[in-house]
Parts: structure tokens; C-alpha cells; sequence
């Protein structure tokens, strides 16, 4: 009997970060060597694929035999020659190193759309795409669909765009399609620049053509003749593969002139964003595409009346695109089986922080946040206390551990003062300070405005100093009240989303942890420990065996004390590195 | 035509009147540090947010056009606050040297300071500090004044199709600069002044020689060209310091390097101030009467004997209108040649 041996090999960032290549190279130096390509009768492949999310356990390699997968975690190049032995050869999988239910648990509540061919297909071989349904969609499209036909049944699905807003697409569409204009583009809209967000990434990185098969139907649709990518150049690797997929997809006739022999044209084109989070925003975007600097102007005119050139223009985000070519496929009541009434389908988060499993996930629209963490995230890390989740990133909020049964949706989470936003969620445990947590995301917003408006470029960075006087132990009484208001008059203020959303952080933490900011601006304390300045670490006597561990590791010589004798620590010498408290063995040693 | 409200007050405008225009025309106030009706909108300074109805958020009167029924309010207790908070900020990041600083009288943010009565600031923090200064020979640029409107360069765009600035750097860094932080190095034609609502951006000619309340303003046209500006001097103790140049004039205000800067030679010391004649191979200051009847004698002479084609006449642009007006008249009617010209035509 034929065997047939397919090794599929995780190379997305992650995965090339943990070794992936290596690993690669490992198993084909390791299959020549033992001439496994004659044994199966040339039936044995090994392939690169994309992201599948859990990046924590990279480098993870499929071994698919006979239509049999065992997925293996952690694999080094050393590793390899055991698995061709035992597994491909012998027939006998190697149980310590294959992945455990745990590996299962994060995948069972998730709901594969956009990601379903992540890791599973040749990012790079659009024949493998193919095989799996690929460019199914537009080869219907062009062939049986008229353009009010496909802004039907993207209406019908419910999709709404992943990029942020919320927009439904099929409305964005619609709007674009009456627009009366011999020219109109489409906008793949992949800047990416939330802290921590990697979702578009992964979905070019694994399975770029979907997004280009989203933007033909959708230029179809608009009736747009040429498209651009938006993208920033710290992607190299989803650029490279998604310039690689243009190419296929023009030579099999995709994409260019006449698409699939039909009275339809359409070309994409890449341009490389600098690295600006603010050129995600639409209008900042086009202005860069325009070639001049990237700073919002007011909205109206939208871009689907006045956008790129002065020319009407949809911009769609990366996953919104991806989704598209799935529900032309399957159906628009197919895709509206997921989520709740009006957030239709599935969502891709990034999800980190204080997680047993962080990665990628996506997941149905109206998942509960506690699914979210504690099924497929696992719990809290060494089964700490989960404080807080912050989702929608730097323009979201806190949602406290009160309401972590909220359904995930647009309507749940921005009710309680977050967002969906593009997907970013960072989960907080007992160990991290509110307030630092919303001085760490205003740094960012601040440093990323454009400078263009007041409120955003100087109101941001009042909201900063006023945090990093807060944390570090100079908060004043008032500081709540103006830290409050100063917010709502950015929000109100702000020309474009980024300062419009820059205070959630601020604000969102305040209504739920406000006695955390009291207690650094009343009592000087940290009640999580995280703020240096309002730190003190002190010996308890009681415990203190004089074995002078801690004043030996203590860098700045503050630790006092005759050997066998209680210690203790000079508080004007101290510099809070925390090294005492990592060394004593007693627990001898209080933080707070 | 489109029919409004604005605050109660009923306003017939053209289609395509931004709010900020159609109120301007009511002889409604509304503030704003970055519009200038000559130049695209820009929304940067959000001084002039106004509330719409039916708008779920504030707007901005000098982005958002006008439409058939629309209400607007351009004042209310949040609408105030938000002002006062956006001018509050802008000070919080500004020299606040308005006792040393040319503008003083005449600055935009500093009236809205005082309209606002921002004595104390609960905004105070970092302020942007810039060591280094242009040696351009023109334009003063103190980039800490800077409120980042935008004017200078739209202006240096839009009209002078020049660009020669534009912003660089993000956030609380954003700072308008020449390519590369280098000296600026243009046509030098002085609109980025004439637009900036602080004192970010002075004329070097003018500095130290005078406070706005001390100046007395005389409009007069531009003699370099042909185009008739309309300018105006600033003339302090009796020199000229600046010329402007008003918005609502035949040139719009807009004027270039010799209307605007042009102007040292009227008071420079090697300037003929009394007639002279060359007497023994060297210049005596003599009458007018003198000197008037020499040339006239002069003249007639060469007229009798070789025609009144054998003069010519050749009038500079640094008299004033009148005079050139004057000299071309003399020559036609009373020496009877139109040999006449003038560097800038007639
Ligand atoms: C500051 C800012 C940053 C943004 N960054 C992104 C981004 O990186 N990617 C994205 O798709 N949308 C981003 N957006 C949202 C876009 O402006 C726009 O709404 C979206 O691309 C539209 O696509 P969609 O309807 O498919 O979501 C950003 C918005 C703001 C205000």
C-alpha cells in the first residue's frame, strides 16, 4: 500500500522567530538521508504554513500520515531525526513531544473562518488555496453574480468591518456603488498598529490570497479597476508573501486584464506605510497613499464620496476582506449563524497577557469573555486572581472581572466603555496597577497622534504627565476630577478617532478602579505593587535569620546587618530593584 | 441659496458656505485659531465646534458645509468648556512672554486668553523648547509660539504653490520646519507671517521697533509692480517698521518679497535728501530753486537743438504712485517725447 507522509511546518512570524526554518530544513536533510522519498513512493511533502494561533507553542509541526495528523509542540531542529524515525518510519508517534489536551481546550470553543485555511495551507502556493476552494467564490461571482447580487448577500451576513468601526461592509459597498464615477478604488486596509495586534498580519502571512480573492469581488462589486494594499513595511514577511500571491493570482488570470476571460479588470497595488499608527485611520491613510503626511482631515466628505485622488474609495480592513470570498462560498445564513443579533460571524483576537494560552484566536461573535479566558486562554497564569481584560486595544477599555460574562459583540462591549476595536486583548491579573496600565497605553496614543489637532496632541499628553505624576507618587487631590475632564473634552474635541478614543483607557479604569487611583494619590501606595516610587521593602524582623542572601544580591548596598542578626534595609539607599524579595527564603522580606 | 438656523437666527447662503462662513455673514462670533477663508479648511484648532441637531457629535463650523433646515447652536455649556480647555492647553505648551513678544496687541491666542480669563493653568507640563534659531535674513521663527494651525503652510502651498515647510515629527513634537531642519531658504515672500495668528512668525525688519498700540497704520498701493497691491504701513516713530496687507483687498493680502520687506530704502541715510549739482567735478548741495531751474534750462536746450525724442525718462518703482504718475505726465505733455518707462511698466 501507498503511504502518504505530508509535514506541515508553522512558519509564520512566530514561527520562524521560534526556529521554524531550521526545523524545515531538518526534516528534509533528515527524510533524504533516510531515503523516506523512495520508501512512500514520492508521496512525501513537507510544506510551510501559516499562523494557527498558538504561538506560545511554537515551533508546532504537523505529521499527517495516511490522512492521520499528530501535531507536535516545541519542536527544535535536534528533535526531528527521533520524529522521521519513530513516527514516519516506525509508525509509532512520539507521545512526549505531541501536543496534550490542553492544545485541544484552546481550540474547541473557537470557530475557524478566516483563519479555517491558516496552517493548514502553502502561503505560498496558490495551488494549495485552490485545492481547498479557493477563488471558488469569484469564479461564481463573475460568472452567475451581478455586483448588486454580491452587496446583497454580503448584507444578508451581517458582516460588519473588523477594522475597528463596525461599518456594516455591505452598506460601505453599497454606498460605493451608486457613487457615479469612472474611477473608484478599493483599499485593503492592513496598517495594523495597535500595541500587541497581529490578526491581519497572520491572515496575509497564511493565507494571503483570501484577502486578494475579497478585494477582486469587492472591486467587482464597486466597480473599482485598481486596488491598493496598505501595508507596514515592519511586515516583511506578510509583504513578501502577499507580492508572491499577486503574481500567482495574475498569472492564473485572478487578477489583471479581463479576470477569467470576463469583461472585468482589476489590478493591486502594494504600498509600504511607514510605521504610523495613526495611517490606519482612513483619511490619514489615503493622505499617505497621496504621498503627502499622514494626518486625518474631517470627515465629511467620507472616502466613499471624496477618498483616494478625490475619487470615491472603500476601505476595508484585512479580516473583514478575508471573510468575503467564505460567505460567497458558503452563503450569507451561513456566516449569520454565528454571533448575536446585530454582530454577525466570528472575530479574530489577539490574546495576551495574564493567559495560561496566548495566541491567536477567533472566535463567534457573542462568546463570553470567561469562555474567552478561562476555556480557551486556559485561566490566569499560575492561577492568580483575574483582575481586568482590556480589549480594543490603546482605544478600548477595562472591563472589570465583575463582567467578564458579557457577551463579546459591538453593541455589549461598548456599552461598558471599551470596543471591539481590531482585535487586541490584554487579560490583567492582581499583579497589575490600573493606573499604570492606563499610563502605559496613553504613551502610546500620545507618541502616535499626528499633532494635527489640540486636544489630541496636547490633552493626551497633559493625560500622560497627570498618570506618570499619579504612579510615580506626586499625584495631587484633584488629579481624578481633571484626569476626567480633560478626557471628555478630548473625546468630544478630538478631530479623528485616535484622540476620540485615546481617554477610554483613562476613563475606563477610572469608573472601575477608581480607589486604585485613590490610593496613589491619598495614601502613596500601589495596591498592586507595580509603581516603584510607592514601593517600600522592608525586613520583618520576626522572619529575618541573618543569612545576608539579600545583602549580598542587593545592588546598591542598602541591606545592614551583623550575620545571624535581623537585617535591614536603608530606605534613602534602596532603589526598589526587588532583588532582596526575589532572594530571601524566609519571605522575610514585605513589599508594599 | 440655503436657509439655516443659526442660533435662532435665521441665514440665507450659498450652497457650499461652511458654517463658520454662513455665521460669519450672520455677524455671528464664532472662535478659531486655524481658518482663513482663503485657504481649504483644515479643522486642526476644533475652536469652532458647534452643535448640529441631529449630528451625534460636535462638528466643526469652518469643515462642515451647510444644508437646507439645518440647526445650528454655536454655543452651550460643553461647547465653552471645551474651548476654554483647548485654549488652556495651547498655553500650557507656550512661552506666555506676551510682555516681550511682537505680537502682543494683535495675537490671536492671547485675546482668546483673555476672553477666557486663563489666568491660572491646571494644565501645566512640558513645554517644547527649541535652542535652535533660522538665520534666514526675512522671518523670526519662534517654533515654541507655534500652535500648529497649519496657515503658514497651506499658505506656502495653496498660494504660493512654494512648499517650502511643512510638519515633521508626531504628536507633541509636531513642528513646522524647512526641509531637514535647515535655515529657511525661500522666495521669502512673507504670506506665512501675514497668516499666523501668534508670534511664531515675525517680520526680522520690525522687531524691537515698536508696540502694536503705538502704530499708526497709512494704506497705500504697492509701487514695485504693476499688480497695485494694496498695502498698508506700519509707521512707527515716523519710520516705516512693516507693511500688511488686508484680506479684503484687490490682492486678497497677498503680497510678495518687495510689497512686503521692501521698504528700508525709505529711510536709509544714503538717500538723497536735497538736490545736488556738479560743480568743478564735485556734487554741492544746492536749492530747489536752483536745481529745478537748471534742469529745466538743461532740458530746453537739448530740446531746441536735437527734438524732444532725444530725452528720455526712466522712473523707479520706490516713488509713490502719484509721483510716478506725475513724471510720466511731465514727460508726454511737457517735454513731448513718450520715451518713458519705469521698472515696473507704465
Ligand atoms: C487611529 C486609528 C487607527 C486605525 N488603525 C486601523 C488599522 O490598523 N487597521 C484597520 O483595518 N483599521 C484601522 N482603523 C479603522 C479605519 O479607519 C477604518 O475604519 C477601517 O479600515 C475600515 O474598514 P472596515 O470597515 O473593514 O473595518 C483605525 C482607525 C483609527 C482612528
Amino acid at each position: 500500500m501507498q503511504k502518504e507522509v505530508v509535514i506541515k511546518i508553522c512558519m509564520g512570524t512566530g514561527g520562524i522567530a521560534a526556529g521554524g526554518k531550521e526545523v524545515m530544513q531538518a526534516f528534509i536533510e533528515e527524510l533524504k538521508q533516510q531515503g523516506i522519498d523512495a520508501t512512500v513512493e514520492k508521496h512525501c511533502s513537507v510544506h510551510q504554513v501559516g499562523c494557527r494561533g498558538f504561538c506560545a507553542r511554537d515551533v508546532l509541526v504537523d505529521v499527517i500520515m495516511n490522512g492521520e495528523k499528530t501535531t507536535y509542540q516545541f519542536i527544535k531542529p535536534d528533535m526531528v531525526p527521533r520524529i522521521v524515525e519513530e513516527h514516519i518510519v516506525g509508525g509509532v508517534v512520539v507521545d512526549e513531544w505531541a501536543v496534550k489536551e490542553d492544545y485541544h481546550a484552546f481550540h474547541e470553543k473557537q470557530v475557524k473562518v478566516v483563519l479555517a485555511d491558516c496552517g493548514e495551507i502553502d502561503p505560498e502556493s496558490i495551488d494549495s488555496y485552490i485545492e481547498r476552494g479557493g477563488y471558488e467564490a469569484l469564479k461564481r461571482v463573475l460568472s452567475e453574480m451581478s455586483p448588486e447580487e454580491v452587496i446583497k448577500v454580503i448584507k444578508d451576513s451581517g458582516l460588519r468591518g473588523r477594522g475597528g468601526a463596525g461599518f456594516p461592509t455591505g452598506l460601505k459597498w453599497e454606498f460605493a456603488r451608486q457613487k457615479n464615477s469612472d474611477t473608484k478604488y478599493i483599499i485593503c486596509n492592513a496598517d495594523e498598529g495597535d500595541p500587541g495586534a497581529f490578526m491581519d498580519r497572520s491572515i496575509i502571512e497564511g493565507n494571503p490570497h483570501s484577502v486578494i480573492e475579497g478585494m477582486v469581488i469587492g472591486a467587482y462589486a464597486i466597480g473599482a479597476k485598481t486596488g491598493y494594499v496598505y501595508i507596514r513595511a515592519e511586515y516583511p514577511l506578510a509583504v513578501e508573501r502577499l507580492k508572491i500571491a499577486l503574481a500567482q493570482a495574475k498569472e492564473k488570470k485572478f487578477l489583471g486584464e479581463n479576470i477569467l476571460g470576463k469583461d472585468f479588470s482589476f489590478e493591486i497595488k502594494i504600498k509600504l506605510g511607514a510605521g504610523a499608527f495613526v495611517c490606519g485611520e482612513e483619511t490619514a491613510l489615503i493622505a499617505s497613499i497621496e504621498g503627502r503626511r499622514g494626518m486625518p482631515r474631517a470627515k465629511p466628505p467620507f472616502p466613499v464620496e471624496k477618498g483616494l485622488w478625490g475619487k470615491p474609495t472603500v476601505i476595508n480592513n484585512v479580516e473583514t476582506l478575508a471573510n468575503v470570498p467564505y460567505i460567497i462560498r458558503n452563503g450569507a445564513s451561513w456566516f449569520a449563524q454565528y454571533g448575536t443579533e446585530k454582530s454577525k460571524g466570528t472575530k479574530v483576537f489577539a490574546l495576551t497577557g495574564k493567559v495560561k494560552n496566548t495566541g491567536l484566536i477567533e472566535v463567534p461573535m457573542g462568546i463570553s469573555l470567561r469562555e474567552i479566558i478561562y476555556d480557551i486562554g486556559g485561566g490566569i497564569e499560575g492561577d492568580r486572581r483575574l483582575k481586568a481584560v482590556q480589549t480594543g486595544g490603546p482605544s478600548g477599555g477595562c472591563i472589570p472581572e465583575s463582567m467578564i460574562d458579557i457577551s463579546v459583540d459591538y453593541e455589549s462591549l461598548q456599552k461598558v466603555g471599551s470596543i471591539v476595536g481590531s482585535g487586541g486583548m490584554v487579560v490583567m491579573d492582581e499583579t497589575d496597577c490600573m493606573v499604570n496600565i492606563a499610563r502605559y497605553f496613553l504613551e502610546f496614543t500620545q507618541t502616535e497622534s499626528c499633532g494635527k489637532c489640540v486636544p489630541c496632541r496636547i490633552g493626551t499628553k497633559r493625560l500622560l504627565e497627570i498618570l506618570t505624576r499619579i504612579t510615580d507618587g506626586r499625584g495631587r487631590p484633584g488629579d481624578i476630577d481633571l484626569l476626567l475632564i480633560l478626557s471628555e473634552d478630548i473625546k468630544a474635541g478630538s478631530l479623528c478617532g485616535l484622540g476620540q478614543t485615546a481617554p477610554n483607557p483613562v476613563l475606563s479604569t477610572i469608573k472601575y478602579f477608581r480607589d486604585e487611583y485613590e490610593a496613589h494619590i491619598h495614601d502613596k501606595r500601589c495596591p498592586a505593587g507595580v509603581c516603584k516610587n510607592l514601593l517600600t521593602y522592608t525586613i520583618l524582623e520576626e522572619f529575618c535569620k541573618g543569612c545576608t542572601m539579600c545583602a549580598r544580591v542587593c545592588p546598591a548596598g542598602a541591606i545592614v546587618g551583623e550575620k545571624k542578626k535581623p537585617h535591614r534595609i536603608v530606605q534613602e539607599i534602596c532603589i526598589k530593584c526587588g532583588a532582596c524579595f526575589e532572594t530571601c527564603k524566609f519571605k522575610a522580606i514585605r513589599k508594599g | 441659496m440655503i436657509t439655516l438656523l443659526i442660533d435662532g437666527k435665521q441665514v440665507e447662503v450659498k450652497e457650499g458656505t461652511t458654517i463658520l462662513e454662513a455665521a460669519r455673514q450672520a455677524e455671528i462670533y464664532i472662535p478659531t485659531l486655524c481658518d482663513d477663508p482663503r485657504l481649504e479648511p483644515y479643522g486642526a484648532c476644533r475652536l469652532c465646534l458647534v452643535q448640529v441637531k441631529g449630528m451625534p457629535r460636535l462638528v466643526t463650523a469652518c469643515t462642515t458645509p451647510v444644508a437646507e433646515g439645518m440647526e445650528v447652536q454655536t454655543s452651550n455649556e460643553q461647547i465653552e468648556r471645551i474651548r476654554k480647555t483647548i485654549v488652556e492647553l495651547l498655553l500650557s505648551d507656550h512661552p506666555n512672554d506676551c510682555m516681550v513678544c511682537e505680537k502682543a496687541g494683535d495675537c490671536t491666542l492671547q485675546e482668546l486668553a483673555y476672553f477666557y480669563n486663563l489666568r491660572e493653568n491646571r494644565f501645566l507640563g512640558e513645554r517644547r523648547q527649541y535652542a535652535q534659531r533660522d538665520n534666514n535674513p526675512f522671518i523670526e521663527r519662534d517654533m515654541e509660539k507655534c500652535v500648529l494651525c497649519g496657515k503658514c503652510v497651506r499658505v506656502c502651498e495653496e498660494v504660493q504653490a512654494v512648499a517650502a515647510i511643512d510638519i515633521a515629527y508626531r504628536g507633541f513634537n509636531a513642528k513646522v520646519t524647512p526641509p531637514f531642519e535647515k535655515d529657511l531658504n525661500c522666495e521669502f515672500c512673507g504670506q506665512c507671517i501675514s497668516v499666523c495668528p501668534t508670534g511664531a512668525l515675525i517680520g526680522k525688519l520690525s522687531i524691537g521697533r515698536g508696540r502694536q498700540k503705538d502704530i499708526q497704520k497709512v494704506d497705500t498701493i504697492c509701487p514695485y509692480c504693476g499688480c497695485g497691491c494694496n498695502i498698508t504701513l506700519h509707521v512707527s516713530r515716523n519710520e516705516i517698521i512693516r507693511v500688511s496687507s488686508s484680506p479684503d483687498n484687490i490682492n486678497e493680502g497677498w503680497l510678495c518679497v518687495k510689497g512686503r520687506f521692501g521698504f528700508k530704502f525709505v529711510n536709509s541715510p544714503d538717500r538723497l535728501k536735497k538736490p545736488l549739482i556738479k560743480k568743478n567735478g564735485k556734487f554741492e548741495e544746492v536749492s530747489w530753486d536752483e536745481a529745478l531751474d537748471y534742469v529745466a534750462s538743461k532740458f530746453r536746450e537739448i530740446k531746441d537743438r536735437y527734438g524732444p525724442d532725444a530725452i528720455g525718462g526712466l522712473s523707479s518703482a520706490r516713488c509713490t504712485n502719484e509721483e510716478n504718475y506725475l513724471f510720466q505726465k511731465f514727460i508726454r505733455a511737457t517735454i513731448g517725447t513718450n520715451n518713458v518707462d519705469h521698472c515696473a511698466r507704465y
